[in-house]
Parts: C-alpha cells; structure tokens; sequence
C-alpha cells in the first residue's frame, strides 16, 4: 500500500502532456518586467534607476521586510521604466521595466556546469545566502524560504520533507526537473538539512512519475539521510499539510505551523534553486515553466528567463492555438486564469495551461442536492456545501465556527459538485472575511 | 482577443446530477425486471403511470405554477416516479397511482422548493399518503406469479409480515427462504426480489452513486435487533435450536417487505439523508430501530417507510450536529 | 371518567403555576421607552443607522444624552421628531441623503477585455482580478449592491451593467456603501440636481483614459475653475464637497473626459443628463 494523505481527496484526469518532455532553453526575452510584489509579504524596494545599466543577476530590487524577497535583474540591459504596469490579471502593480542587451553575466556567478557536491558554507551563510539570491518557494506559494528555514524559537525541526508530489494535473515541471538534474536536487536537499539542522529527509513523488522516483532513489545511495517515498497518486497531496501527513502520519493542528509536528516542507524545484545560489551563488532569475494545453503545438517544459511575457513564452510554444479560450497561470486546480498576455511571468509561475472553448467554461449551476460529495472529498474535513452557504448570506460568525479559515481552496468541492456550483467562489470570499474579522479582533 | 476569467478550479469532475439520478434508475432495474415476472401486466402499468404522472406534474408545476423552466431533464422526477410505482401493490387502480404522484411531486417535493429542499423523501411521502388514505386498495397484495395478465382484478392475499403479526411466529419453520430470495412473495411490486436489489446497491456502491453507510447500518440495525428479540423470548439460551430460529426470524425481517428496498434505494436519497458518514450510520440505526420497532409493536406490519420519513425529519439536527473529522483535530 | 378530569386538572394546574414561577423569575426589567421607541421605528432591521436593527437603535436612543449621532435613516427626520419627545431631547434635522454610484464605466465607456464567469458576486470579481475592464477601480456590475439593498432599490441596468438607484427608495441607510468590495457608493446629500465625480479611479490620468473614456484623468481642471472650493484633488481624482457645492456647473461643462455627472429626479427616475447609453456588451 503507497502511502497518502488521511482525509478526502480526489483523482482527477492527470493530463500529464509533457511528462517526457525534457527541459528546454527558451530564447532570452527581448525585454523583461519584474513586479515587485510577486512573492508572499511585503513588496520589494526598487533600487535602481531608470537608464541604469544591469547584467543577468544585478540585484534590482531589495527585500522590503522580513518576509520579503529580493529580485534581480534576469537578462543584461538597460533599465527602461519603473512605473506601474499590469499585472497578468489587469492589476496595476509597480514593475522595473529592462531591456535586454546581450547576455552578460555578474562575475561573481559560476556558470559552470559542474556537479559540486562540497557544503562549504555554514548554517547562518547558507540562509544568508539564500536570502540575498531572492529565493521563494516555486511550488506557487513563493513564500520566501529564509523566512520558512528559520521557524520560530519555539519549534526545532527535526526532518526535511522535499515536495515533488506535483499532484496537479497538466504540470510536468518538477518532473522535468527531476530527471534533468537529480543529483543537484539532492544536493539541494542536503544543503536544507543543514541549513536547519536535521539528518533526516524525505522527497515524496506521486507514483505517477515512476521514472523520477527511480532515478532519484538511485542517487540518493550517496547522499546519507535522504529517502525517496513513493506516494499514491492524489490530489491535493501537494498540500504542505497533506504531505506532512502522508509521509509523518500527522496532522498540523488547526492554526499551527506546520513546523510544530517537526517537519519543514519545501518545494523540489526550490531545492534546485537552494543548490544554485549556494553551489553557484546564482541568485533566482530562471525557472521552468511548463507550457501545456489543448491545441498547444510545442507543449514543453522551457527553462525562461523570470519576467518574460506571457505571450512571448505562448510564442515559443507554437503561439496561441486557434480555439484558445482561457489561460491559466499554474494547473488547473488551483492555478489563476489570467486577463492580460503582456504580463510578465513571476518567480511562483509553474505552467500556462491553455484551455479551449470547449474546457474554458463551467457547466450550468442547478440546486444542491445534498448528496455530501464535497464533505467527503474534503481533505480538511470541512462541509463546504455548508460554507458556501453561509459565506454567501454573509453569515461569518457562524462559518468561523465552522472553521472556514482551515480551507486550503484546493477545489476539490467544486471539481466533485454535481451540480457545478461555485462552492469555492463563495467559501473564498467568506474566508477573507473571516479572516478580516479575526485580524480586526486581535487588535481591538 | 477576450479570454474568461473564472475562479479556480478550472476542470470539473464528470459527474451530473441527471448522471446520479439515472444510475440509480438502472439500479432499480433488475428488481423492476424480477416483479415483471412475478406480478405480469401489473407492474408494468403501476410503474409506468407513476412515472409518467409525476414527470407531467413537475413539469405542469413548473411551467404554469411557478412560472420557472421545467427541470425534468434533470432525471429526479423520472426517479421519484419508478421508485413510487416499485412501492404500490401492482393491483392499484391509475387514479390511485395520479394521486399518489400529487402527494409525491405536489406537496413532498415542489411546495418545499422543489430539487434540494424537500425536507421528506418525495415517493414515499406519496406511498404513505396513499396508505392512509386508501388502507384497502394499498393492503391488497397480489400473489406473486398466478395472475399475470390480470390488472385489477388479480388474485390477492396477505404478506408474510402482516401473516407474521395476526397469526404469530409458530410458523416460520414453513417459510421458503428461497422464495425470498427470489422474490416469490406478495407485496409492493419493487420490493420483492431480494437477490435483484442486492444486485443493484453492488452496482451502486460499485459506481460510486451511494455509500454503504445507510443501507449497511440499516440492515444490521434490523437483523441484530429483530435476531435479539426472539432470543429474549426463548427458554433457554443451550438449546441450539433457539439460535436457529433467531437466526432465520432476523433473515426473514431482513428479506421480507419493503426493507431492502428503502433501506438501498429510499434512506440513501441524498436530498433528505446526512451529509457525513458518521451521520449516515446514526441515520441508519435510527431506521432500523423504528423498522423493527413498528414492525413489533405498531399497528402496522410493515414500518419502514414511516421509519424513513421519521428519520428525514431529523436528518437536519443529524447535519447540524454531527460534523465530519476536521483535519488535525483528535 | 372522574379520574380523568382528576388528573387533567392537575396537570393544568401545575403547568399553570409552573408558567407563572418561571415568569416572574426571569422577568427582566426594561425600559418601558424602549418598547414605545421601537413601535415607532419603521420596523425594517435595516441596520442602516449603524445598530443592529431597530430594538438595538432604540436602546441606543434610550442610553443616548442627546440624539445628534442618532439618526433612522428609514424613518428620517420625522421618525426621529416623534422619538425626540418621549425621551425629552431635541432631534437635531438632518439633510436627508441618497445614495450615488461614483463610476460610469459602462460596456460602451470602458471596452471589455475580459469574459468572466463564475459566482455572480462582486466580491468574487474583485478578489479574483481587475474585473472585465482594464479598470482597477470600476464597477464590476455583478450586483453586490443591488442584494445588499433591503428595499428593492437599486437594479443591474442590463444595458450599461451599471447599478441604479431609484431616488424614490433609497433612505440612505448606507448598506450598498458597505457591500461595494470597490468602495464605489456614497452617501451625499439629496439635493436637485446633484453634481459628483463618477469615477473613483486613482491611477495616472493615461492609464485611467486608457481603461475607460469617462474616467477622471486627474487634471485638475475643475478643481481650479470651482469658484466656492469645492473641489479638491487626491490620488489623481477630484472629489467634490457636497456641502460646499454651488450647483453651478462649471465643473460638468468644463470635464474634458465627462467624468463630472449630474443627476436629477424626474417621474420617479434619475437620469443622468448625458448621452444615452446604448449597445450592449
């Protein structure tokens, strides 16, 4: 029996078009825009100027706070606008704006690409090291990981999980990933364990991806600490809570940390990142995207330059097939169906899945029959159809009670929903709200 | 080029409501298969009336009533229908059948709101409704496989229940289990077949349409209840031969009426059964309970419908005070 | 037969005396004024004056030293003339107020870039993305609003997408200013005709004439031209006092995106003096 996850879940259609694809160079933009506030906490401050001249790696903006990230520049050019600009879903944010001249690089970066498998650095270098090279968490969440790595005074970690579940359906980048460069994952993975402090590790991978869990527990032989835990394949175990409990068998508490059972949780494709800046002291300016979809002519996983159009990435790809009707940032569970192709891809961008007319749209709502589908395919446990309810005659005190503020927004109510009721649409709003009053009460 | 927007998630699962409704339907039909062959011609006209009154009902209701677009594609009104006529006697004259159908659509279902807010299982609020009002067309059981082609006018006698309770318990020694099983006995048309019910709650556990929460919880409700009954009765607990007739009195509770039926097909109805497992099973137990206490002590042989529907009515209080395990709470 | 009517008594009497102890153990002693004020309050729980419902409102009043803060926008100034008496205060007359939708991005106004589908509810939109304009600011036109109001009195027009407040109903109780997720209505003071800026968008003038053909663009015209100093100009966006307004409608003719609206009350209707509204979206 793999292991999994204890409450609810779903199995949807995986989809998984570019499970074999490998990672592909995609060409460097011509011009790149870097928001400020694409990671989780405060905005980046912009330190540069317009006209100022930056190379691949130039730290362009500061950490605004703590919980906060650093960006850089991801191409060599000039710094042409800092203005706002929109976002991929029409929000005006404020943007450096570069334009690539040739491709030069920062000196201190080693480019090479040999395998350096020495931990030179310390504890406290290794998370300084992370945080000034900007890195957050790629699975979606960028939540930047010093922040993460340094869990308060109160918790010791005692073991790393390594989140390559990549449980939703479409996205193959993490997987492309894996098979591309697993020893520098490891590495990676090895490099985390020290920086907090623990001996143990686990890299759990869905078991549809047999060829990942394979290789990877080959390699592993060499690294001491580190075991590969084949999962079964269900979504949402990509959820940091679900993981813990599939792999530790427990369970985060309401309103804990997930550190308090001990374990810290990060992505795989951060651990890469964890091994660049570290290794190679290359600070995050590239990521895979997977791009995937119906009609799509190259489907692919392409390595891209961070801030590059959305459009221009769709170009690479064989350009926007006829029928598009929706695109999404992420996969399709939790991803973000965007408004505007001329945005800039950011750091937590996983794939853009295009869907067409026929995809693109919800099925027609009808009466909830109370078949109690949602409540059982909830892996928090909750009653969604009974959240929705009551967040939609905002009844809040009531859906506190209720624990609206455990939900994950994982979809699985509104994917199972016999009668396509926006289950989540509502419950999102009611959280917010939620959470707004629990906030409001804390300070009076 | 304008692109939808929607909130996440941006896939569905395939399954629909008419999708639910229709599986149940092909459940329901080896059981409608077995009383064809038992109760001839009859069935055939009790179930099709009923389903076609209640689909022309809701659909009347809708349109002229409350003025809204008919729903009948949904598939719930076509079940409400097969699953009244499988619960009236096959000797039941159409106008009973029609006002069944109003009792089921009219007051049960559409004058709470229609799909999704009835508080009671619409079918079986029709076959009570027809119970009380006409004790003597709904008491008067066909005998299974001897008059085939006749109508109304076909050859009756009582269930084993209600021979069960006027003339006692000396004789279920006689009875043929086999016949049970098969579906040999009198009673309503749908009810009868054992095997064949059983057939489809595996086709509906297997399509993943119900849980096995009610029925199971139901059944063994019934049958430990009923098994503890007569044991209680006898002399001596030694004597081997009180166990075996414990036994077979809970089998025959089990396999005889309506139980299997509205234990798979009528508790399960979601709109007016719990949400959560654990509520399902509390919901069960309480069917079972009343079943076998209705069927022991009430003036009726047969309980189950009125265990049901009395259990309707608490499924809210079920839904609002069992909750489901939440994540990372003991 | 004797036995029954024995019986029966006595569980009469009991229950009787059992109803009785329980009243006068739980009896609590309120007062009287509470129960007077809120037989004259309209009885619409609206909550519009702040209070959760009338009886609330009315123990307010009750608690109150003076009724300057207190006002049921329900019943207005003559409710609140008829509750000044029993408590022995002054009602202080309050300009009666009405509700206005700061923004005039209709389907023809602001181009559509966007199809959004899903739960018909503002709050979703606007905690989902920009909305189907390219406009931050705007109207999302799913209605928010409209269930918000107690009294019927706002619709979707499904021509423009835009709410409309019919003057006839709106009591000013400040319900849709609380459910708009893009803080769109305010409550100003119900004169005729009134004169407001209807755009609430904060961004550069270019980006805001870029998403929409009647935004304010910020340039402070009106501003320098208001002979009372009425005007004033904030985040790329004028604002214009309503108690310092003239009605003079220097401003409105001088807009050079027609951004200043000006509303009257005809037949029951307010009709904005603009351009019709056509095509739809």
């Amino acid at each position: 029996m793999l292991k999994t996850f204890r409450i609810g879940g779903i199995h949807p259609e995986e989809n998984k078009l570019t499970a074999q694809c490998p990672v592909t160079e995609a060409a460097i933009p011509r011009q790149v825009a870097l928001t400020l506030n694409q990671h989780i906490g405060a905005p980046a401050n912009c330190i540069v100027k317009k006209g100022d001249t930056v190379k691949v790696g130039t730290l362009v903006a500061e950490a605004g706070g703590f919980v906060s990230a650093n960006i850089h520049s991801p191409v060599s050019g000039i710094v042409s606008k800092i203005d706002k600009t929109a976002n991929a879903f029409g929000i005006y944010t404020q943007t450096i704006v570069i334009d690539t001249d040739g491709d030069e690089w920062e000196e201190s970066i080693d480019r090479s690409t040999e395998l350096n498998d020495k931990i030179a650095l310390s504890t406290d270098e290794i998370i300084q090291r992370i945080a000034q090279c900007g890195i957050v968490g790629l699975g979606g969440a960028t939540f930047p990981t010093h922040v993460k790595l340094t869990p308060p005074k109160e918790f010791t970690p005692t073991v790393l999980i390594i989140n390559a579940t990549e449980c939703e359906p479409y996205l193959t980048d993490d997987h492309a990933l894996m098979l591309e460069s697993p020893e520098q994952i490891l590495i990676g993975c090895r490099i985390l364990m020290k920086a907090i402090g623990v001996e143990q590790a686990y890299i759990g991978i869905e078991n549809n991806k047999k060829d990942a869990i394979a290789l990877l527990a080959e390699k592993a032989s060499k690294y001491p600490g580190i075991e590969i835990v084949a999962l079964r394949t269900r979504y949402p175990q990509g959820g940091e809570k679900q993981l813990i409990d599939a792999i530790l068998h427990k369970q985060v508490a309401n309103g804990a940390l997930p550190v308090s059972t001990g374990a810290i949780v990060q992505n795989v494709g951060t651990a890469f990142a964890v091994y660049e800046a570290v290794q190679k002291n290359k600070p995050l300016i590239d990521r895979i995207v997977t791009v995937t979809g119906d009609g799509v002519t190259r489907p692919g996983n392409y390595r891209v330059r961070l801030g590059m159009p959305i459009g221009e990435l769709i170009e690479i790809a064989g350009g926007l097939p006829a029928e598009v009707s929706k695109i999404i940032l992420g996969g399709p569970m939790m991803g973000k169906a965007v408004s505007n192709l001329e945005a800039p891809i950011p750091k937590g961008c996983s794939g853009i899945l295009m869907l067409n007319e026929r995809h693109a749209h919800r099925g027609p709502i009808s009466p909830c029959i109370r078949c109690g589908q949602c409540v059982s395919v909830c892996p928090m446990g909750l009653e969604p159809y009974l959240l929705a309810k009551l967040s939609e005659n905002h009844l809040f005190e009531k859906a506190e009670k209720e624990s609206i503020t455990a939900c994950l927004e994982c979809g699985c109510c509104a994917y199972s929903c016999p009668s396509n009721r926006p289950i989540l649409d509502y419950i999102r709003i009611g959280k917010s709200a939620v959470n707004q009053i629990i906030r409001s009460r804390k300070q009076s | 080029m304008e692109l939808t927007v929607s909130p996440a998630p941006h896939i569905h699962g395939k399954r629909t409501v008419s999708q639910c409704m229709y599986n149940v339907v092909l459940a329901l039909l080896p059981a409608f298969a077995v009383s064809l062959y038992f109760f001839g011609i009859g069935a055939l006209i009790v179930t099709l009336s009923s389903i076609l009154s209640c689909v022309i009902i809701e659909y009347l209701i809708q349109k002229y009533l409350l003025k809204e677009k008919p729903t009948i594609g949904d598939g719930s009104a076509i079940l409400t229908g097969f699953l009244l006529g499988l619960n009236l006697p096959s000797n039941l004259p159409i106008w009973i059948v029609v006002v069944g159908a109003i009792a089921a659509i009219g007051i049960a279902k559409m004058s709470f709101g229609g799909l999704g807010n009835n508080l009671f299982n619409p079918a079986l609020v029709g076959r009570v409704f027809l119970l009380i009002s006409f004790p003597t067309y709904m008491t008067q059981w066909p005998l299974p496989g001897t008059s085939r082609w006749n109508y109304t006018d076909a050859e009756t006698g009582a269930t084993l229940l209600s021979k069960l309770k006027e003339e006692g318990y000396q004789w279920i020694d006689q009875v043929s289990m086999t016949d049970l099983w098969i579906g040999n006995q009198g009673g309503s048309l749908g009810e009868v077949g054992a095997i064949a019910l059983l057939l489809g709650f595996a086709f509906l556990l297997y399509r993943r349409i119900i849980s096995w929460h009610i029925p199971v919880s139901v059944l063994a409700t019934v049958f430990l209840f009923s098994f503890a009954l007569n044991l209680g009765g006898g002399e001596s607990l030694q004597d081997s031969h009180i166990w075996q007739s414990a036994f077979d009195f809970a089998l025959i509770q089990l396999l005889s009426g309506g139980l299997l039926l509205g234990a798979i097909y009528m508790a399960t109805d979601y709109v007016t059964s719990p949400m959560t497992s654990k509520g399902m099973v509390i919901y069960g137990i309480g069917i079972g309970i009343l079943t076998v206490v209705i069927r022991q002590w009430g003036g009726y042989p047969e309980g189950v419908s009125f265990a049901i529907l009395i259990m309707n009515a608490f499924t809210p209080l079920i839904n609002n005070y069992i909750k489901p395990k939440r994540f990372g709470r003991k | 037969m004797v036995t029954a009517i024995i019986i029966l008594s006595i569980i009469g009497l009991v229950s009787a005396s059992l109803l009785y102890i329980i009243s006068r153990k739980f009896h609590v002693e309120e007062d009287p004024r509470i129960d007077e004020i809120e037989s004259i309050l309209p009885g619409a729980n609206c909550g519009g004056c702040g209070y959760a419902g009338c009886r609330n409102f009315a123990e307010q009043c009750v608690n109150a030293t003076s009724l300057d803060n207190l006002l049921c926008p329900v019943g207005g100034n003559e409710v609140m003339k008829k509750i000044a008496p029993i408590l022995g205060l002054k009602a202080v007359e309050q300009a009666p107020r009405i509700a206005v939708v700061k923004c005039n991005g209709s389907c023809e106004n602001r181009p559509a870039t966007s199809h959004y589908e899903g739960a018909h509810s503002c709050a979703v939109v606007a905690a989902l993305y920009t909305g189907e304009s390219n406009c931050n600011y705007g109207c999302l036109g799913e209605g928010d609003c409209a269930a918000a109001c107690e009294f019927g009195g706002i619709t979707i027009d499904p021509v423009t997408r835009l709410p409309h407040i019919d003057p006839n109903i709106c009591i000013a109780c400040g319900s849709c200013v609380k459910a708009c997720p893009r803080n769109l209505i305010e409550l100003r003071r119900k004169q005729e005709p009134r004169i407001y800026v209807a755009c609430n968008n904060k961004d550069k003038g270019a980006i805001a004439r870029k998403a929409c053909a009647v935004a304010c663009i910020g340039c402070g015209k009106c501003a320098k031209n208001c002979p009372n100093g009425a005007i004033s100009l904030t985040d790329n966006l004028a604002y214009i006092n309503d108690s310092l307004c003239l009605l003079c409608k220097e401003c409105v003719d001088g807009c050079p995106t027609h951004a200043i609206q000006i509303d009257k009350t005809t037949d029951g209707h307010s009709v904005l003096t603009k351009e019709k509204e056509s095509a739809l979206c």
